[in-house]
C-alpha cells in the first residue's frame, strides 16, 4: 500500500492513477468537482475512487466499501478531521481517509491507496 | 375531647395503624398525598380519601384547555398510574363526607361509611359563588369549576349562538375563553370599572381589554347583572344590565368569585372566619389539633384565603410535614405570593408582588404601547427596592423579576420595562438572581435547589431536575428560566454544553439559520470560513454540516438569492449521496426511484406507465408505506432515462431521498366514503403540492382523513389533518419511527385558508428553529414553552414574524421547480449520471441481481475489510 498525501492543485491537464501495469488517463482534471469523487473502472475489473478536495487537492483509493461491498465511496462526502481529508461512505458512514485509505472508525478495515499525477 | 400529642398517632385502627382521612381529593388534596408519601407517612399509616367529585384530583388550572386544545379529561388527571395502589392509599371516588364527629373522631360518607380517624384533613376547596339574581337558577345558568360543568357547558352550548360570562375576573376571562372555544358570540360583563380588577391596575386592564376585544370577545366593564331574563320555557334568553340595557345570550356563566367550602367545619363546630374559610395556624391546624385545612378552603395564618394552586401546595406540604412529625424539617405556613402568571384567551397577564403600589413612598415605572397591547409597570419603593408589577401582552422578563421583587435590581428600573432594542440594555438573565430566588412558584423551588440539583446530584438537563426538584411541572410558566438555569449551571460544572452542529461549527442548527438569513450568505464555503469553529475554517468541512448547511440553504434560498436547484453549484458537493443523485441509494449500490403521488390518488394510465417503466428496466417494485410506488434496481447511469419517461407521463420527483415533505396520505373521504364530511384527498393533494420539494431539519409527513375515524393516521404526522363538520383540525408533532408520538391539536375547525396558513406558519418555524435531522415531534417537545409556546408564535403572531413566515412559503411555493425535469433539461449535471469517469458505457459490475418472487433482489455481495492492490 503507497502512502501518499494529496497531490497539489493542478489546473489543466489529464488525471493519471498508476496500477500494477502502469500510469492510468482517467479523466480531465476539468472533470472533478471540488468536494466530490468519481469511479474509475480499472484494467483487472477492480475500481478506484478520485477524489479533489475544496482547495482543489486530488487523492485516489479503492472504490469497494469494505464494509458492504459496494462501489460505493465515490459518492460519499468529504471530510477533514484534524486537517486529515476523509471520504465518510454513504452506505453505514465509515470514513476512509483520502490520504493512505485507512479507515478511522476501525483499525481492521482500509481500501487500497494510489498513486496520481497530472499531465 | 381529649388533646392528641403533637403527631397526632393517638389511637390505632384494627391494623394497628394511625389513620389519616384526607377529604376532598382537588388539586391541594393530591399535593398532601404525595407531600404524605415523600414523608414516609403512608408506609406507616392507613390513608383513607373521601372525593366527592366523579374522578380523582385532576388539574383544575387547566380546564379551559379542553376548549382551547381538545384536552381530554383523562388527560388532566394528577394522580400518576399506580400511585393509590403503590402507597396504599384508599380512595372512594364519587362518595362525599357528610358529617364529622369531633368527639368520636368518625367521619360519615354520603354512603354511609363511617371512618374513625386519628388525623382528619380538609381539603374542601371553594364553590363558585352566584351572585342572587333573579332567574340564577334558569335553565342556561352554568358555573365554571369542574370537569361536570364543563361538559355541560359544552353540551348545552350546541344549541345557542351567544353567551355571557358575568365577572371579568381570572375564572371570567377562562369560562370566555371556553365560550369563544365553542364558537360562541361571548361578552364579558364585570362590575369594576376593569378587567381582573384584583390582579392589574387601571392601566393594565385597558391594555389587557383591548387584547380581549381584538379576540372578538365583547367587555362590559362598569355595569352589574340585574335580572337573567328567560322565555316561557324557563330558558335564558339575556340578561337586564344596571345600565338599564339588555344583553341577549343563549347562556349565562357565572364567574363572580369563589368561596371557602367551610360547611362541614362549621358543622363540627370548628371556627370558621367571619367572611369563610376554616380558620388555621401556621401549621394548617383548625380550632382542633387533631383537624387540618388546606387549600382554598383554609383561612390562612395571616387572615388570607388563598385562591392559587402555589399557597396550597404549600399548605400541603406544611401539614403533611405537620403530620409526619415534630422533626420533620421545614417553616410553617404563614402567607404566600400571590404572583401570578396567566394566559387568558391567548392574552398573557402577570402581577406580582404590591401591584397596586400600596406600600408608603412607592413610584411606577411604566411602559405601554397600546398598538400592541403591551403594558409594563413597575413598582419602586423609595429605596429603589422593587415592589411588584403588573405585565400584560408581553410577559417574558416575568420570570426573572418576579425572584427580583423585595431587592434593588442590579440595571435600572427602566430598562427593565423598555422593549428590547428600545434602549434596554442586554436583558436581565436569571444568572443575576441570587440563590434563594424562588423560580417556580407552584412547587416553591429556589434558584439555589435547581443548581444543587445540577452540581450536586447530578442532574444533566430539564427532564431530570423536574424529575427531582419537581420545578416545571405544575403551570409550566417557569420553564423557560429553568432550561436557562440548568444550561449555566452545567456549564459552570465544567459540563461541556456544547450544542454546536458538529466539529465544524460551534453553533447549532437553527444558530447558522439565522446566520444565513440576516447575513444573506449563499456559500457553506463563506459560512465555514467565516463562522465555523477556529480551527475548522478553510478546512474540509464534514459530511454532518454540508448537507444540513444545504438543506438550509435550499430552504432560504428565494429570500437569499442562492439557486433553487440542489444540484447548482456549490451546493451539489454538499448534499447527501441520495440528494445528489435524486433518488435513494441501497445496500448494494444501487438506486431506487419513487414518483411522487399526490395524497396517493393516481389514475390507471399512470399506474400503467409504472408498470412498463419497472418491467422495461428490470425494476423491482413496492407499494410504499407512504402511499406511493417505489421502484428498486436501478444503476446511475439508468436514473435518467427512467426520469425521462415518468416525467414525460406527467411524474415528478418524489423526493423520497430528501430531508423534505414526503407524502402527504390521504383516506377516501368524503366523495366516497359514507362517514366522510369533507374531501380529504383534494386536500391532501393541495397540501402535497404546496408544500413539495420543502427542504426541512428532517423529513416532513402528512395526512389528511376525511373524519374522526381517522383512517389516515393523520395524529401519527408531522402535520396531520382531520376534517370535521365545519372544517379541518390540524394536528402537529406527530411520528411514527422508533419513538412514536401522537400529535397535538394546534387549532380547530378552520377554514381551508386558514388551515394552509397556520401549515405554512407553523413549517416555517419549524425550519427555522429546529436542530439537525429534528423531526418535529422531538422539536415540540424540546423548545422552551413547548405545543403553546409554539400556538402563540404561529396562531397568536407573538413573536411578529408571521408575515414573514408566510412570505418565505410564498417564496417556496412560487420557485419550485421538479429536479429530475431540471436535471434532465442539463447536459452538465446529467454528466454525473455514469458509474465510471474512464468508461461512460460499462455498468458497474457490483451491481448484481438474483431472482425472487418473480422479481429481482440484489445478489449478496462478499465483504472483506481490507483491500490491497500492488503497486
Ligand atoms: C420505502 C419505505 C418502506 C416501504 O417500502 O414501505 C421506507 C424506506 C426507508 N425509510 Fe422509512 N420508509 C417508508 C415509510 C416509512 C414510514 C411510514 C409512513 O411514512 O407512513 C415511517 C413511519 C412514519 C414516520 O416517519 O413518522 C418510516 C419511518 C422511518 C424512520 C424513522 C423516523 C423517525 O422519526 O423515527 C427512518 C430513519 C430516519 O429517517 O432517520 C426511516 C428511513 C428510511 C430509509 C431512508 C432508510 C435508509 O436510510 O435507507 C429507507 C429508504 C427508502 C428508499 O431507499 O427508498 N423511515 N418510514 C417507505 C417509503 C414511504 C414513501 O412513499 O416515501
Ligand atoms: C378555570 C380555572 C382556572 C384556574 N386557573 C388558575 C391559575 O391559572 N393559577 C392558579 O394558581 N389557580 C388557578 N385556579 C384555582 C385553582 O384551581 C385552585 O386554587 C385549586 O384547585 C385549589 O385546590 P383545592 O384542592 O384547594 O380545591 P379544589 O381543587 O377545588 O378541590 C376541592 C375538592 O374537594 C371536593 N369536596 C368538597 N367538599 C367535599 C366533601 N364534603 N367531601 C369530599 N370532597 C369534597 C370538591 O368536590 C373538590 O373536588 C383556577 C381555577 C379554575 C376553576
Ligand atoms: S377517515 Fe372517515 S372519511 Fe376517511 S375513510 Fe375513514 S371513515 Fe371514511
Ligand atoms: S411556576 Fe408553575 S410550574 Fe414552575
Amino acid at each position: 500500500m503507497t502512502t501518499l498525501t494529496g497531490l497539489a492543485p493542478v489546473l489543466t491537464g489529464t488525471v493519471e492513477l498508476r496500477t500494477s501495469s502502469g500510469w492510468l488517463a482517467v479523466c480531465a482534471t476539468a472533470d472533478l468537482e471540488p468536494g466530490r469523487g468519481v469511479a474509475v473502472l480499472l484494467p483487472d475489473g477492480a475500481q478506484a475512487a478520485v477524489f479533489k478536495d475544496s482547495t482543489g487537492r486530488l487523492y485516489a483509493i479503492g472504490n469497494v466499501d469494505p464494509f458492504t461491498g459496494a462501489g460505493v465511496l465515490c459518492h460519499g462526502l468529504l471530510g477533514s478531521a484534524g486537517g486529515r481529508p476523509y471520504v465518510a461512505s454513504p452506505l453505514l458512514k465509515q470514513r476512509f481517509a483520502l490520504a493512505d485509505g485507512r479507515c478511522l472508525d476501525d483499525d481492521a478495515a482500509a481500501v487500497a491507496s494510489y498513486p496520481l499525477r497530472v499531465s | 375531647m381529649t388533646t392528641p400529642t403533637p403527631a397526632a398517632f393517638g389511637a390505632v385502627d384494627r391494623t394497628g395503624r394511625p389513620t389519616v382521612v384526607l377529604v376532598g381529593h382537588g388539586m391541594v388534596g393530591q399535593r398532601f398525598l404525595e407531600a404524605l408519601a415523600e414523608h414516609g407517612v403512608t408506609a406507616r399509616a392507613r390513608v383513607v380519601v373521601l372525593c366527592e367529585e366523579p374522578r380523582p384530583a385532576y388539574d383544575r388550572v387547566h380546564l379551559t384547555s379542553y376548549f382551547s386544545e381538545g384536552t381530554s379529561p383523562q388527560e388532566l388527571s394528577l394522580v400518576e398510574d399506580g400511585f393509590m395502589a403503590r402507597h396504599g392509599v384508599e380512595l372512594h371516588v364519587g362518595d362525599p363526607a357528610v358529617a364529622v364527629d369531633r368527639d368520636s373522631r368518625t367521619v360519615t360518607s354520603r354512603s354511609g361509611l363511617s371512618i374513625s380517624y386519628d388525623t382528619l384533613v380538609l381539603a374542601t376547596g371553594s364553590y363558585p359563588f352566584v351572585p342572587p339574581v333573579p332567574g340564577k337558577d334558569a335553565e342556561g345558568c352554568f358555573v365554571y369549576r369542574t370537569i361536570e360543568d364543563v361538559l355541560a357547558i359544552e353540551a348545552y352550548a350546541q344549541g345557542v349562538t351567544s353567551g355571557a360570562v358575568v365577572g371579568g375576573g381570572l375564572l371570567g376571562l377562562e369560562a370566555a375563553g371556553a365560550l369563544r372555544g365553542l364558537g360562541l358570540d361571548t361578552h364579558v360583563v364585570e362590575f369594576a370599572p376593569r378587567l381582573m380588577p384584583v390582579q392589574v391596575d387601571d392601566g393594565g386592564g385597558a391594555a389587557l381589554r383591548r387584547s380581549v376585544e381584538g379576540l372578538g370577545v365583547t367587555v362590559h366593564t362598569g355595569v352589574g347583572t340585574q335580572e337573567i331574563t328567560t322565555d316561557d320555557a324557563g330558558r335564558v334568553t339575556g340578561m337586564a344590565l344596571s345600565d338599564g340595557s339588555e344583553l341577549p345570550a343563549g347562556m349565562v356563566v357565572f364567574s363572580a368569585g369563589v368561596r371557602p367550602r367551610d360547611d362541614l367545619a362549621r358543622a363540627c363546630g370548628l371556627d370558621v372566619g367571619e367572611r369563610g374559610g376554616i380558620v388555621v395556624d401556621a401549621s394548617c391546624r383548625t380550632s382542633d389539633p387533631a383537624v387540618f385545612a388546606i387549600g382554598e378552603c383554609a383561612l390562612a395564618a395571616d387572615g388570607r384565603v388563598y385562591g392559587l394552586v402555589a399557597p396550597g401546595n404549600e399548605m400541603a406540604e406544611t401539614a403533611a410535614r405537620a403530620i409526619a412529625g415534630p422533626d420533620a424539617p421545614g417553616a410553617g405556613f404563614t402567607g404566600a405570593d400571590t404572583s401570578t402568571k396567566l394566559k387568558l384567551l391567548g392574552v398573557d397577564v402577570a402581577s406580582f408582588g404590591d401591584a397596586h403600589g400600596t406600600a408608603d413612598g412607592a413610584l411606577d415605572v411604566l411602559y405601554s404601547d397600546s398598538r400592541s397591547g403591551v403594558y409594563r409597570k413597575l413598582v419602586i419603593g423609595s429605596d429603589g427596592t422593587l415592589l411588584g408589577g403588573v405585565l400584560v401582552g408581553d410577559v417574558e422578563s416575568y420570570g426573572v423579576l418576579r425572584p427580583l421583587t423585595g431587592s434593588v435590581p442590579p440595571v435600572a428600573p427602566e430598562h427593565l420595562v423598555l422593549p428590547a432594542g428600545a434602549g434596554a440594555p442586554v436583558a436581565l438573565g436569571p444568572t443575576a438572581l441570587p440563590d434563594e430566588a424562588v423560580i417556580c412558584s407552584c412547587h416553591n423551588v429556589s434558584k439555589g435547589a435547581i443548581r444543587s440539583a445540577v452540581a450536586d446530584q447530578g442532574c444533566a438537563g430539564v427532564p431530570e431536575v423536574k424529575k427531582c426538584t419537581k420545578a416545571g411541572t405544575g403551570c409550566g410558566s417557569c420553564l423557560k428560566v429553568l432550561g436557562q438555569l440548568v444550561d449555566a449551571e452545567l456549564e459552570a460544572g465544567g459540563v461541556e454544553v456544547d450544542r454546536g452542529l458538529c466539529p465544524c461549527f460551534g453553533q447549532t442548527r437553527a444558530e447558522l439559520y439565522e446566520i444565513v438569513r440576516t447575513l444573506r450568505l449563499t456559500s457553506y464555503r463563506d459560512l465555514l470560513d467565516r463562522h465555523g469553529r477556529e480551527d475548522a475554517r478553510g478546512g474540509e468541512g464534514c459530511e454532518v454540516c454540508k448537507p444540513a448547511v444545504a438543506s438550509v440553504l435550499a430552504s432560504l434560498a428565494p429570500v437569499i438569492g442562492a439557486s433553487v436547484h440542489v444540484l447548482d453549484g456549490e451546493q451539489a458537493a454538499l448534499q447527501d449521496t441520495n440528494d445528489h443523485f435524486l433518488a435513494n441509494m441501497q445496500k448494494n449500490g444501487s438506486y431506487s426511484v419513487v414518483p411522487r403521488i399526490p395524497g396517493g390518488e393516481i389514475t390507471p394510465e399512470k399506474l400503467i406507465v409504472i408498470g412498463e417503466v419497472a418491467r422495461d428496466f428490470g425494476l423491482y417494485t413496492k407499494i410504499t408505506g407512504g402511499q406511493r410506488i417505489d421502484l428498486f434496481g436501478a444503476r446511475v447511469e439508468q436514473l435518467p432515462l427512467i426520469w425521462a419517461r415518468l416525467v414525460a407521463a406527467g411524474f415528478e420527483s418524489g423526493h423520497a431521498y430528501g430531508k423534505a415533505l414526503r407524502t402527504v396520505k390521504s383516506c377516501v373521504g368524503s366523495t366516497w366514503c359514507r362517514f366522510g364530511v369533507q374531501d380529504s384527498v383534494r386536500m391532501a393533494i393541495d397540501l402535497e403540492l404546496r408544500y413539495r420539494g420543502l427542504r426541512a431539519p428532517h423529513k416532513l409527513k402528512s395526512a389528511v382523513s376525511g373524519c374522526a375515524r381517522e383512517c389516515a393516521e393523520a395524529q401519527s404526522k408531522d402535520f396531520g389533518v382531520i376534517a370535521t363538520a365545519s372544517g379541518w383540525n390540524l394536528y402537529v408533532g406527530g411520528n411514527g419511527g422508533a419513538t412514536p408520538r401522537h400529535a397535538d391539536l394546534l387549532a380547530k375547525d378552520l377554514s381551508d385558508a386558514e388551515l394552509v396558513r397556520l401549515i405554512d406558519r407553523f413549517l416555517m418555524f419549524y425550519i427555522r428553529t429546529a436542530d439537525r435531522l429534528e423531526r418535529t415531534s422531538v422539536w415540540l417537545e424540546r423548545i422552551p414553552g413547548g405545543l403553546d409556546h409554539v400556538r402563540d408564535v404561529v396562531v397568536h403572531d407573538s413573536l411578529g414574524i408571521c408575515d414573514e413566515l408566510e412570505a418565505l412559503m410564498a417564496a417556496h411555493v412560487a420557485g419550485y421547480r421538479d429536479e429530475w425535469a431540471d436535471t434532465l433539461d442539463d447536459p452538465e449535471r446529467l454528466r454525473r449520471f455514469v458509474s465510471f469517469v474512464n468508461a461512460p458505457g460499462t455498468p458497474d459490475p457490483t451491481v448484481r441481481f438474483v431472482p425472487e418472487r418473480d422479481q429481482i433482489r440484489p445478489e449478496p455481495l462478499p465483504v472483506a475489510l481490507t483491500e490491497t492492490v500492488p503497486v
